[in-house]
């Protein structure tokens, strides 16, 4: 590749990118592609920002085009390209937390520090990228650049916040600046921000949250203590078909939110030709959705074990998992977890004994949501830009890297070991004859104690919010988001639906991840349904038409009905736009982006004013 | 796009059994027999980005519509090319793009939307447009985003799939995504080789030379009155067929055929827009290196 040309660069840009690259591993050598996504991580956690002489000169380096460095750059919203004053304060902006007290807390920051800065996705700004962040003037206090961010996945602390990684649950605007003040970019993991209850109560079951609060994350001997290790021991004995098979007779179907038999998945994958991948879809970002963050928080060695285990069976000798940027703690429980299994030999060269390898590695995205589609992950570990691919070809066929490639959520490879160890019949015995096992809901909103709570499939929708406490006194509930922002709203007459797919795919909705947004009978159901087409006008990849220009149009047509100013066919154009991007759309995000819009329709008969 | 020979297999549209190439798309199949699909982003010999979404036809057994131009052709898949619902689709996606751009030098999308019955105004009249300045910082071609549809036919041109430079990447996302040299960079200070070939292939004319850029602002440009002359570049060894566009004695464009083997429509930087000699006037472009920037 042709060096790019020559841009403004000073020497510490120069040397921070050199030390990024030694850090890497590549003191002399050309980095591959797919490091680029790492190395934009650790230039940024050392600059604070990505500057475009420092990224003109990583393109250099890396043998890659500077538009196209600039490109991904600016696809990612965690990446900054204009130089922030202080420490990365984000607070929440979606649907959960502004139920819980996030509404006030915006509108108090705004007050204190000025308008939030919002990832718009402009692809340089006008000044040519080396602006400064924010507009707020600097006085004798302490004034802070804010974000308004889309959901960080802790809506049981709601309403969150973060700086520079760490989590501020039940966050407050003194609670934010006293954080803020101390800056100090050097991330320490905390304590898995899970409050449990301590003992389960009915419906509620124990299987994949069995260790949660019982065993230290960070140990392997408490993993092994709790019958950890032994579906691995298992799965090699049994060889794969076995394996295969016994997940075939569970009946185990995709918790990521598409449902897909995951049998299915690993067949395909083990009989296709060329070198096989396999990878962990831990970038949860569905709204409302924080169960995977619970998972990998509290039994990573369960994630790294199913990794190992679907590897060894589909074939593949290199792993990674996709974890959500935001997760810092996830990610680094993660990491401790991959280093003891492989100095326990449970991972690495010989796969306990087997004779086999398995390597693990773990990457972390950048702030997009559209990353959560299979293939745009793809391109978002190939160090691309996080644009989805068109389908077919399927992963199973051509999937990372071009290879036939396993990718499973979390939650359902959570699922795995259990399987293995227990036996598929009694994962059966929780569920239904369709939906069987377990499911992980996470309860949020208007609720009285949000938090997961595991079930099995077929509890009502009234029995898991009870769980978390219903709604405060005195108050109903109106609606509950189901499925996340891609998900349906589902009404107060249908609280006691029983929570399977069957169930929800009769009644127009989904299951989705899991997501359950309650709002209760005192917020306008106008506020909710506008965040929501906001959230997805701001995670568009911009790839296709119906999306990138249909959520934008489907926001702005939402809003000025908020508002009250609704035109005569408004209602049509949104039902048209809707089935043309759920029918047209290139990917799922846009296939789903109206779900929520269209079903809140008929429970809204006029704007907030009216 | 290559395709690869292997058989034959049959296929239903619209009701009618057709044969067909398997590894051919459902695209390059119909129009080999003739049905012509609404096509916006697609260009043959590109990679197809599938982003415009205007050939999608309903395949029974999917759930989504699926676009033709990436589709390959399977024995026994039924098409309907012309359904309501395809309809539908095609019709939103007209109206959304004229919603947020400029067509007016896009005759095929204006076709399209009066075929289709497309009315971009329903959305209302305060609805967000891409709104780009006009961006002319050479004295050869003249980039006006707010004409863009994003087919990523540039980007593919000036990368893998003919030029290898790699000047333009999109950048940035969803509604804000654009077409970019990489932080706004001037084209004279990026890695453009001002090759045009990204000009050649941009269907909606927000990539124009310069001369046709103005001649059109001072209503000068006529397509009518122009004479094609078909000659041999006489820069270097290769050879590349020349198509001089002539209007009232004076070269106004010139392209390269797009089914000629050497060049594939392609051309470099002296093709494409050195004839100044030809005039031997000083009215016609310089190169840019000697062009102030704006």
């Amino acid at each position: 590749m042709e060096r790019n040309p020559a841009r403004p660069l000073t020497d510490e840009e120069r040397t921070n990118v050199d030390e990024v690259l030694a850090g890497l591993g590549f003191a002399d050598t050309t980095p591959e592609r797919r490091h680029l996504l790492p190395a934009l991580h650790a230039l940024q956690a050392k600059q604070g920002w990505l500057s475009p002489g420092s990224l003109s000169y990583l393109a250099d380096r890396m043998g890659l085009a500077f538009p196209d460095v600039w490109g991904v750059a600016t696809f990612y919203a965690m990446f900054r390209t204009q130089k922030p004053k202080g420490p990365r304060v984000q607070v929440c902006n979606d649907v959960s937390c502004r139920l819980r007290g996030g509404e006030a807390l915006l509108t108090a920051m705004e007050v204190r520090h000025g308008p939030p800065y919002r990832f718009t996705g402009a692809a340089h700004s006008p000044a040519g990228g080396d602006g400064v962040m924010g507009d707020s003037v600097a006085t004798d206090r302490l004034v802070i650049d804010w974000e308004a961010v889309p959901c960080l996945g802790l809506c049981d602390v709601s309403p969150a916040a973060m700086i520079d990684g760490r989590v501020i649950p039940n966050a407050t605007v003194a609670g934010i600046e006293a954080a803020a003040v101390k800056e100090g970019r050097e991330f320490v993991p905390g304590p898995p921000v899970y409050p449990p209850a301590a003992t389960a109560s009915a419906p509620e079951v124990r299987r994949l949250f069995a260790r949660v609060e019982h065993v230290d994350p960070a140990s392997l001997a408490d993993y092994r203590r709790t019958g950890g290790y032994q579906a691995l021991l298992q799965a090699i004995a049994m060889g794969p078909e076995a394996v295969i098979a016994e997940l075939e007779q569970s009946g185990l179907l995709g918790r990521g939110g598409a449902a897909f038999p995951a049998a299915r998945k690993w067949r395909a994958v083990a009989s296709a030709p060329g070198v096989h991948w396999v990878v962990c879809n831990a970038d949860e970002s569905e709204p409302g959705t924080f169960k995977d963050r619970v998972l990998m928080e509290n039994d990573p060695f369960a994630i790294i074990e199913a990794i190992t285990i679907a590897a060894l069976t589909v074939g593949a000798e290199e792993a990674f998992i996709y974890v959500r940027g935001e997760y810092e703690t996830a990610a680094a429980r993660l990491e401790n977890a991959i280093r003891q299994a492989e100095e326990a030999g449970l991972l690495g060269n010989d796969v306990a004994g087997s004779g086999r390898a398995v390597h693990i590695e773990i990457v972390r995205g950048a702030g997009a949501y559209v990353c959560g589609e299979e293939t745009a992950l793809f391109n978002s570990i190939e160090g691309r830009r996080g644009e989805p691919r068109n389908k077919p070809p399927f992963p199973t066929e051509v999937g990372l890297f071009g290879g036939p490639t396993l990718i499973n959520n979390v939650e359902t490879l959570a699922n795995v070991p259990l399987i293995i160890r227990d036996g598929a019949a009694a994962f059966r015995q929780y569920g239904t004859a369709r939906s069987t096992g377990t499911k992980l809901f996470c309860v949020s909103g208007q609720v009285q104690n949000p938090g997961v709570f595991e079930v099995p499939f077929g509890t009502t929708l009234r029995q898991v919010l009870a769980l978390a406490g219903g709604v405060a006194p005195g108050r109903r509930v109106q609606a509950v988001l189901c499925g996340g922002a891609a998900g349906t709203f589902l009404r107060p007459d249908q609280l006691d639906i029983p929570l399977t797919y069957e169930d929800l795919q009769a009644a127009g909705g989904t299951i989705g991840s899991g997501a359950l947004m309650v709002v209760d009978d005192s917020v306008s159901l106008w506020q909710v349904v506008l965040r929501v087409a906001d959230f997805f006008r701001e995670e568009s990849c911009g790839q296709c038409v119906p999306c990138r220009i249909g959520t934008q149009r489907q926001w702005e047509i939402v809003a000025r009905m908020a508002a009250g100013r609704e035109r005569p066919h408004d209602r049509q154009i949104l039902h048209d736009l809707g089935a043309v991007m759920r029918d047209a759309s290139l990917c799922g995000l846009g296939q789903t982006a109206s779900n929520a819009v269209l079903s809140a329709l008929p429970l809204l008969e006029k704007g907030m004013e009216a | 796009m290559s395709v690869t020979k292997t058989g034959t297999v049959t296929i239903e549209v619209d009701g009618r059994p057709l044969d067909a190439e398997e590894g051919a798309t459902v695209l390059q199949t119909l129009r080999r027999h003739g049905i012509d699909l609404p096509t916006l982003c697609h260009y043959e010999g590109l990679t197809p980005a599938s982003a415009c979404r205007a050939c999608v036809v309903e395949i029974e057994g999917a759930r989504t519509l699926v676009p033709a131009c990436s589709r390959p052709v399977q024995n026994g898949m039924k098409i309907r090319t012309n359904s309501e619902r395809v309809r539908r689709a095609r019709k939103m996606v007209f109206e959304l793009l004229a919603s947020a751009v400029d067509t007016s030098t896009y005759p095929e999308l204006q076709a399209y939307m009066r075929e289709y019955g497309a009315d971009p105004a329903r959305f209302g009249d305060d609805v967000a447009r891409v709104s780009e300045p006009v961006r002319e910082d050479n004295l050869l071609y003249v980039r006006d985003y707010d004409k863009c549809i994003l087919c990523y036919r540039c980007v593919e041109v000036c990368g893998e799939n003919a030029q290898f430079t790699f000047a333009l990447s999109v950048a940035g996302r969803g509604f804000q995504a654009r077409v970019d040299t990489g932080a706004g960079t001037p084209l004279p200070d990026s890695r453009c080789v001002f090759c045009g070939n990204c000009v050649a292939v941009c269907p909606s004319g927000a990539l124009m030379p310069s001369i046709e850029y103005h001649m059109r602002e001072a209503g000068t440009w006529d397509e009518g009155r122009q004479q094609v002359t078909t000659t041999t570049c006489p820069y270097c060894g290769v050879g590349c067929p020349l198509e001089l566009h002539v209007q009232d004695n004076r070269i106004v464009k010139v392209t390269s055929p797009r089914d000629h083997p050497v060049t594939y429509g392609n051309l470099c930087v002296k093709g494409r827009f050195g004839f100044a000699y030809v005039e031997g006037a000083a009215t016609a472009p310089v190169a840019p290196a000697a062009t102030g920037r704006d």
